[in-house]
């Protein structure tokens, strides 16, 4: 009877009838899946307290076991605070140029058609591709003494690897696609109707960038930005190859915290390591926010012409 | 200001959009391009606005009132464009888009703060947008957003104003009415426009002067009535309006259909050949019997009474339909129904020749 009744409905020309038969349709084949629906929530939570929230939980409750003070003293020697320090150096160099970088390819994969761009789009993805050891060891083997460059290097008196230039190199190679990851499907979708406007209207090209392309995807550019500097903080493994991890001087926070860790010393890794979760719950905070403007970006991108009054 | 094209063409890989087009425009007038899709009108009028290069060709020219401008780029060709989808700037309120032209001028040539103003009201004014000019092009309507894109391609006082397919988007009573109203506009500021569309009606109601294109050639300039009633080649009449086409031949110099010879059309030294003869729908007629008069037989196998005349389709003996318009006081005097036997009766026709086209 069911079926008769719905396929009647679906041929009546009335269209909140139309209307009714779907979202009926719609109730009664999620009522029917109640419990496949329960089973599906309740693995993904039991799975997400398991391997997120229980270590995220233990790795604050670690660090403040020996209480505050010691918490705090695990920041306040040289060999943390330099840590620190060289972390933030590397993501305050790493980001900018990945902007500049990312906005650069960004614009020119969306706004022109040139040869080998399917190349230069396949090149950005190398980073996500390779094993970030590999990316460490490619400039060990570029600028290590027995590198390639290596004997120029040390003629001139320039150190790369172990030291701070060689730590900001691996990490600009592993946060590359970031920004440009972003920006490319977003400026893809917007086309370069409102650029040729600007130019038409005699805008320079400095102008028609600053003033409408940048105004357009600023937002996709700040999640970018988050999602870059997230993995300049906390990136390990290109790093960790380049480092040399000499205490006080080519240690970063996450190689500081495995340091600490192998030395038996569990408060101090775990309140180094809680600064860094810390860091990854405000990202994520700031990720949503971003993200709910993104989408509305995209939104209106798809939309140019559609929408009402 | 005039506009002066000569031998433009313009290749894309392997698809030729343009095969040295040459085209003048007079001071004041507003021409329409038209085609079908990949007829490279659109191409010619971003050429025309520098948003494209034509091809290398010592003989090509771009000529703004007797100044070459083929060099320039768009920026400075002071030509105001409108896209087919608009391309307001999204992030931009309506006034700051329509005031954008004038806020990135040289600071030399920049109107102050207060100039910039009140210009932009006048033209948001002008284009019957006052009052909006807070909204973001999001929270306009499809109109609205046309008029707006116009508004701020004027604010720079183009020397010259395109049009691409500006209507496209548009449903059909809101284009009917934006149709009406850019007319006027014309009239009033009466710069030099070009506006490309593939509506036929849109451009034969609109322009002073039509140019049909079609593979990348101009196929025809004149006004609207020459380009209807004396279209030159088969292109021009099949794309102007509806028409009945019919396999003809040649014999003896004169025009034939059937047993019928054409009046009118007479190919002298011509013994034996092919022709190809149109009629549109109201240059034929349709009676109950046979009067003597050059006709054939057909079947009315359609009928549409809603409008201002009647479309009968009607089909002849060897089965080709044939469209006849008729006055609704014909058709009810006729008393015409589905099935009903007829006889057609042209009442003028055009002729082609395969070999040589006119």
């Amino acid at each position: 009877m069911s079926v008769g009744g719905s396929s009647l409905a679906g041929i009546q020309p009335n269209a909140s009838l139309v209307g009714d038969d779907i979202t009926g349709r719609l109730k009664r084949a999620t009522d029917e899946s109640k419990l496949v629906k329960g089973l599906l929530i309740g693995t993904s939570l039991g799975f997400l307290t398991l391997v997120l929230f229980v270590p995220l939980v233990a790795i604050f409750a670690e660090a403040l076991r020996k209480g505050i003070g010691v918490f705090l003293a695990s920041f306040t020697n040289h060999a943390a605070l330099s840590a620190i320090w060289l972390t933030v150096l590397t993501s305050a160099i790493c980001v900018p140029l990945n902007v500049v970088f990312g906005l650069a390819s960004a614009w020119a994969i969306t706004k022109f058609q040139f040869r080998g761009k399917s190349a230069l789009i396949t090149l950005i993805d190398l980073p996500f591709a390779v094993s970030p050891v590999i990316s460490g060891l490619i400039f060990v083997l570029l600028f290590g003494m027995q590198g390639l460059l290596g004997p120029w290097l040390r003629g001139h008196d320039i150190q790369i690897i172990f030291a701070a230039p060689g730590i900001v190199l691996a990490t600009l190679f592993v946060t590359f696609p970031f920004v440009a990851r972003e920006l490319i499907p977003l400026m893809q979708e917007q086309g370069t109707d409102e650029e040729l406007a600007a130019v038409s209207l005699g805008a320079s090209g400095w102008q028609t960038f600053w003033r409408v392309t940048l105004p357009n995807v600023k937002w996709a550019l700040l999640y970018g930005v988050i999602l870059c500097n997230a993995r300049a903080m906390g990136e390990f493994g290109a790093v960790s190859v380049v480092s040399g991890h000499i205490r006080g001087q080519t240690n970063t926070l996450p190689l500081h915290v495995e340091i600490l860790y192998n030395e038996y010393n569990f408060a101090a890794a775990f309140a180094v390591a809680s600064l860094l979760a810390l860091l990854a719950i405000l990202t994520l905070a700031a990720k949503t926010v971003v993200e709910w403007r993104v989408r509305r970006e995209y939104a209106q991108a798809l939309e140019p012409t559609g929408a009402e009054e | 200001m005039s506009i002066e094209l000569q031998h433009i063409s313009k290749t894309y890989g392997t698809y030729q959009a343009l095969r040295d087009v040459s085209l003048s425009i007079k001071d004041g007038e507003l021409v329409a391009l038209l085609g079908p899709s990949g007829s490279g009108k659109t191409t010619l009028l971003r050429i025309i606005a520098g948003l494209d290069s034509p091809e290398q060709d010592s003989r090509s020219r771009i000529r703004f009132h007797e100044e070459d401008v083929a060099h320039r780029p768009a920026a400075q060709r002071r030509v105001g464009f409108v896209f087919q989808h608009y391309a307001l700037f999204r992030h931009m309120s309506v006034f700051e888009n329509v005031a954008f032209g004038m806020r990135v001028m040289p600071r030399k040539l920049r109107p102050a703060k207060a100039a910039i103003d009140s210009r932009v009201h006048e033209l948001l004014q002008l284009v019957q947008l006052d009052g909006l000019g807070k909204r973001f092009p999001s929270q306009l309507s499809g109109g609205q957003r046309q008029r707006a894109a116009l508004a701020r391609a004027l604010a720079v006082e183009p020397r010259v104003l395109l049009l691409d397919e500006p209507f496209g988007a548009l449903d059909a009573k809101v284009r009917q009415d934006l149709r009406a109203w850019l007319r006027r506009l014309h009239d009033e500021i009466h710069v030099t426009s070009i506006l490309v569309t593939h509506d036929q009606e849109e451009a034969l109601e609109v322009a002073d002067r039509v140019v049909v294109m079609n593979h990348g050639q101009i196929e025809q300039i004149g006004t609207p009535e020459e380009v209807f009633h004396k279209p030159m080649t088969r292109f021009v009449m099949e794309f102007l309006g509806q028409v009945n086409m019919f396999r003809g031949r040649v014999q003896a110099g004169k025009a034939m259909l059937g047993e019928v010879a054409l009046d009118g059309h007479y190919f002298p030294g011509k013994e034996q050949g092919a022709a190809m003869v149109y009629m549109r729908p109201h240059e034929l007629d349709i009676k109950l019997y046979k009067n003597g008069a050059p006709s054939f037989p057909a079947k009315v196998t359609r009928i549409n009474p809603a409008g201002s005349i009647a479309k009968i389709t009607t089909q002849t003996t060897d089965g080709q339909n044939v469209l006849v318009d008729l006055s609704l006081e014909d058709y009810q005097r006729l008393s015409l129904s589905e099935g009903t036997h007829v006889y057609i009766y042209p009442k003028s026709s055009r002729v082609f020749l395969p070999e040589y086209e006119i």
